[in-house]
């Protein structure tokens, strides 16, 4: 699957660490069903940066949580299956599921301040994992959890370890989520949107941590983003989502260099870097579509500069373009060849 | 201050020495002021746009609001069109609210959602009653409608019908409603999702080619201000540390925190591991503004600081070249080192 690899970093052939199969989720609503996330395919290779990207609504937090299990209960996954050390996650029974929570698969969220709690200090939280997976001592528990805070760059971390997350800056509270969810070496990680609600200098240092970690410990990290800039310095591998699929994916240069998707294309163009003061930025026409209202065949063809009549009646599949890639649009070889 | 002499008239708007401080608990090492502005100068002129960018707590929505006259500062002056706006009293005073506008940040929030897009875009008419005359309004807003990219037949709709990058455009209209000189635009892409934000910022370049309106635009996404603006200032714990054209400012930064900005800034340029390395990382946070360091507030975070930086406030100075470039740093960077080309 990922025969390509022309990142230095990645080095030998890259082991498939966890894969997702044609996973699909539905939310309930009063007329029925959505689809919210529609037979998303994709694998994370240990020690590499594999990047869901899409605009908001487009079903990459949605897929970031059907995997992990932490599914909003009007949400439902009805099909597919996620693989990790051949087991499907997605079968297993909340107790076999909880075992893997750290060691296997762990998660950092957007909002660092919610997903802490207020009431115990950082570092009892952090000593959590020790307790729970490795029966650890409370004292040796907290030796850990210092070591820990002094891994992802909290200064004086043995003082701090008896402060509450209140007491900590924004880039502080989201190292020590990162420290939390890498405590027990986890072979995969899901980071979703983790540097979104930072400033720009401090977003800068916790990638970079996110990045020497990955390398480090050769776990896998998939890095939900809206933001292409940092899938284009990040990712090894990108997956790009629109309404609820992914339309194009392959190695980071490749789909960045020539994209094969007009969705693709049209993000691309957005970006106002690179052009010159005053230029019209070639924007993608219109708005995404609401789960509730996908148009029938491609669901980008409403948007879509490229749309035909084949668009409005076939739903493109994703198909293999060339080694590692794959888009789901039919006249992908007209971009290709522009 | 060195900046605009003869070749300059009265530019539209021009702040000097702006203070601002406000009443907090006492901290830790018994301050009990936030230190929102610390002596800030700005210009704008007519028809362009002056880019505003700092990470959080830097004061910029601070300056915003006085300018705007929604915070009284306590110290500094501000002229618009040559005349201070704190001094103004009576009928003056909403007739020079009228040529300042504002645009926010969130589309969701800051649009009464009970009411239709006609009576948010009319709404200014309620105080501003000599704009547009009773009988022409509903034409107006039919024309505001179109002018932001709307069908005028979208008057009757109330905002949870449109879609973000839609409401934002109301938002927009409502702004143009009293015909401004000077729209406060406070992140006012940055809710938006990528292919709207593009669409957006469009609206407002040909906007302003339309109508010389000029805009104040603050935000913290460098490539957006670069896009858009003419002129930068760059802030930092409620001080200018840098201000030139957008094109000086971002292609040869002179002061260190601007360089580390735009390094830190990811571009959409594909980069090898081993280049990534290069980049400025600066350690730490930004410091809080109720104890700001001593000297020039940003020697804890710098690479280049010295003795003198942690003792002395560096003052504003232009470029040796002369023009307009100016930065406030005691060893200003004099070769480019953070020079980028995106993409």
């Amino acid at each position: 699957m990922n025969a390509v690899l022309n990142k230095p970093g990645g080095g030998t052939a890259a082991t498939v660490a966890m894969e997702v199969r044609g996973l699909s989720v539905e939310v309930r609503a009063a007329d029925g069903p959505v689809p919210v996330v529609r037979e998303v395919s994709f694998s994370a290779s240990s020690g590499q940066t594999l990047a869901l990207l899409g605009e908001s609504g487009c079903g990459k937090s949605m897929t970031a949580q059907a995997v992990t299990g932490l599914l909003d209960p009007v949400a439902e996954v009805v099909g597919g299956e996620v693989l990790l050390d051949g087991q499907d996650v997605l079968r297993l029974g909340s107790r076999e599921r909880r075992r893997l929570a750290g060691p296997g698969l762990a998660v950092v969220f957007q909002d660092a301040m919610t997903a802490l709690n207020p009431v115990y200090t950082v570092g009892s939280q952090l000593a959590e994992p020790f307790r729970i997976h490795q029966r650890l001592s409370r004292r040796a528990a907290r030796e850990k959890a210092v070591e820990l805070m002094e891994r992802v760059g909290i200064p004086e971390p043995r003082a701090r370890a008896k402060s509450y997350p209140h007491q900590f800056s924004g880039g502080l509270r989201q190292r020590l989520l990162i420290a939390m969810a890498v405590a027990l070496e986890p072979s995969v990680l899901i980071a979703d949107e983790p540097t979104t609600a930072l400033d720009v200098t401090v977003q800068a240092q916790i990638m970079e941590l996110l990045a020497e970690l990955r390398r480090e410990t050769r776990m896998a990290l998939v890095l939900i983003t809206h933001d292409l800039a940092v899938v284009a310095e990040q990712a090894d591998q990108v997956a790009v989502m629109y309404a609820g699929s992914i339309v194009e994916s392959g190695p980071i240069a490749e789909v960045f260099g020539a994209p094969r998707h007009p969705y693709t294309r049209g993000l691309l163009d957005s970006v106002p870097a690179g052009h010159a003061r005053g230029t019209r930025l070639r924007s993608i026409e219109g708005t995404p579509p609401r789960p509730a209202a996908i148009p029938s065949g491609c669901a980008f063809r409403t948007r879509c500069p490229m749309a035909r009549e084949r668009c409005a009646t076939d739903p493109p599949p994703l198909t293999t373009t060339g080694p590692g890639r794959a888009s789901a649009c039919h006249y992908w070889k007209e971009l290709a060849d522009a | 201050m060195p900046e605009d002499t003869a070749e300059e008239p009265t530019p539209l708007l021009e702040a000097r020495d702006l203070k601002k401080t406000f009443r907090v608990p006492r901290s830790a090492s018994g301050s009990t002021r936030l230190h929102a502005l610390g002596g800030v100068d700005i210009t704008v002129r007519r028809g362009e746009t002056l880019g505003l960018v700092g990470e959080s707590g830097c004061g910029k929505s601070t300056l915003a609001r006085v300018l705007l006259m929604l915070e009284r500062p306590d110290s500094g002056t501000v002229r618009f069109d040559g005349v201070d706006p704190f001094a103004l009293r009576g009928k003056e005073l909403p007739a020079w609210r009228r040529r300042v506008q504002m645009v926010f940040q969130d589309p969701f929030a800051s649009l009464n959602p009970r009411l239709t897009a006609e009576e948010l875009i009319s709404e200014p008419w309620l105080s501003h009653r000599d704009v547009v005359p009773r009988r022409e309004r509903a034409k107006r807003v039919a024309e505001l409608l179109e002018m932001v990219g709307l069908r005028a037949g979208d008057a009757g709709r109330y905002p949870q019908e449109f879609s973000g990058g839609q409401r934002q455009r109301i938002g927009i209209a409502r702004a143009l409603a009293l015909n401004p000189d000077l729209i406060v635009c406070d992140e006012p892409v940055s809710a938006l999702d990528l292919s709207v934000q593009a669409q957006v910022l469009n609206l407002l370049t040909e906007l302003q080619a339309e109508l010389g309106v000029a805009y104040l635009f603050i935000s913290h996404d460098l490539s957006v201000v670069r896009h858009v603006a003419d002129r930068v200032a760059v802030m930092y714990l409620g001080r200018v540390v840098e201000s030139g054209t957008a094109e000086e400012v971002f292609t040869a930064p002179r002061h260190p925190y601007t360089a580390s900005l735009l390094s830190a800034a990811p571009s959409l340029e594909v980069t090898r591991e081993q280049d990534r390395r290069q980049r400025i990382v600066l350690s730490g946070e930004v410091p809080s503004p109720v104890d700001p360091p001593a000297g020039c507030r940003f020697h804890p975070r710098c690479w280049k600081a010295e003795a003198v930086c942690g003792e002395v406030v560096p003052e504003v100075e232009p470029a040796p070249g002369g023009g307009h470039h100016a930065a406030a740093c005691h060893l200003p960077l004099e070769v480019v080192t953070a020079a980028k080309a995106d993409s």
